[in-house]
């Protein structure tokens, strides 16, 4: 197992569990979202540019995890 | 598929200076917004043409908006936050021209971008409260919180660059990826997504670059 291979398999776990923890909380932020608009339609205004800027937030991660993996695969410093 | 999304192709040289797509395209996007808002604005009257009426609606909204993120006092921001707005959308849609790549695919644009969002910070935060008084909310609400809102600072400027870099770069990745599996029609609705994408982190970046601003200089209404 050379280090390309542990590079690749760093790669698929980073994308992997860097998905599972955005999309859950991506899903709980919407839903929350959509009963406050459901309650409160008059308000949807603010609640939805606040809901994008929190969207944004959690998002941050899952690229974050994203860049990890790219790094690994395309500009990883111990596979020169 | 096989071109490192961490490199930039060199389209030719201006002297000693590299000129990569992303800067020619950044800067034929320039030029069109320019031009643009120069004829519209040429002969501008009170019985408004097609073109003056369009860019007047915009202005209008991008004012109202930005007025309803930042509060009062909020009209000295609108210049910045507005063309950053206009920028990001004509950037990122510039991708569905065919031959053209969305300038923000690449790692230095949006880097430029997150440099002038934490520059005009500190020069908003200096000129609306002073040096003492923004040096200080640094130590908010205790002197021992110093490194972490320090560090916060520069993890937010990072990661408002990482946001939009990735989204755009990831995005251009799967429609590589599906046009490879499936050449003909099948990356027609990935086409729309991404339209969407572009126009959605567009908002994202600016709204962000507001808050940051607006929090900076003081008037927050939304923090």
């Amino acid at each position: 197992m050379d280090i390309h291979m542990v590079s690749i398999i760093g790669a698929v776990i980073a994308v992997c569990f860097g998905a599972v923890g955005p999309a859950f909380s991506e899903g709980r932020a919407i839903a929350a979202a959509m009963e406050a608009i459901a309650r409160q339609p008059e308000s949807a205004g603010t609640i939805s540019r606040t809901l994008f800027v929190g969207l944004a937030m959690i998002e941050t991660m899952a690229i974050y995890c994203l860049v990890v993996a790219l790094l690994l695969l395309y500009a990883n410093p111990f596979a020169s | 598929m096989h071109a490192n999304p961490l490199q930039t192709e060199i389209l030719f040289r201006l002297g000693p200076i590299p000129i990569s797509q992303a800067v020619a395209t950044t800067w034929v996007i320039m030029v069109l917004l320019v031009l643009v808002s120069w004829v519209g604005l040429r002969r501008a009257s009170i019985e408004a043409g097609p073109l003056q009426t369009a860019l007047e609606v915009l202005i209008e909204t991008l004012t109202s908006q930005v007025g309803e993120i930042m509060g009062q006092d909020s009209a000295r921001f609108v210049p910045l936050i507005g063309t950053l707005f206009l920028f990001l959308v004509c950037a990122n849609l510039s991708a569905v021209v065919p031959g053209t790549k969305a300038p923000t695919a690449h790692i230095e644009t949006p880097a430029a971008l997150a440099a002038i969002v934490f520059l005009s910070v500190h020069y908003y935060g200096v000129r609306s409260r002073g040096w003492r008084d923004y040096l200080r909310h640094y130590t908010r609400p205790n002197l021992l919180l110093l490194p972490l809102n320090v560090l916060s600072e520069i993890t937010r400027t990072f990661s408002l660059m990482i946001r939009l870099f990735g989204n755009m770069m990831s995005h251009e990745f799967v429609l590589a990826i599906v046009a490879f599996l499936a050449g003909l029609l099948v990356p027609i609705p990935f086409l729309a997504l991404g339209v969407l994408i572009g126009l959605i982190q567009a908002y994202i970046f600016t709204v962000l670059a507001a808050v940051y601003i607006g929090a900076a200089a003081g008037n927050t209404a939304l923090e």
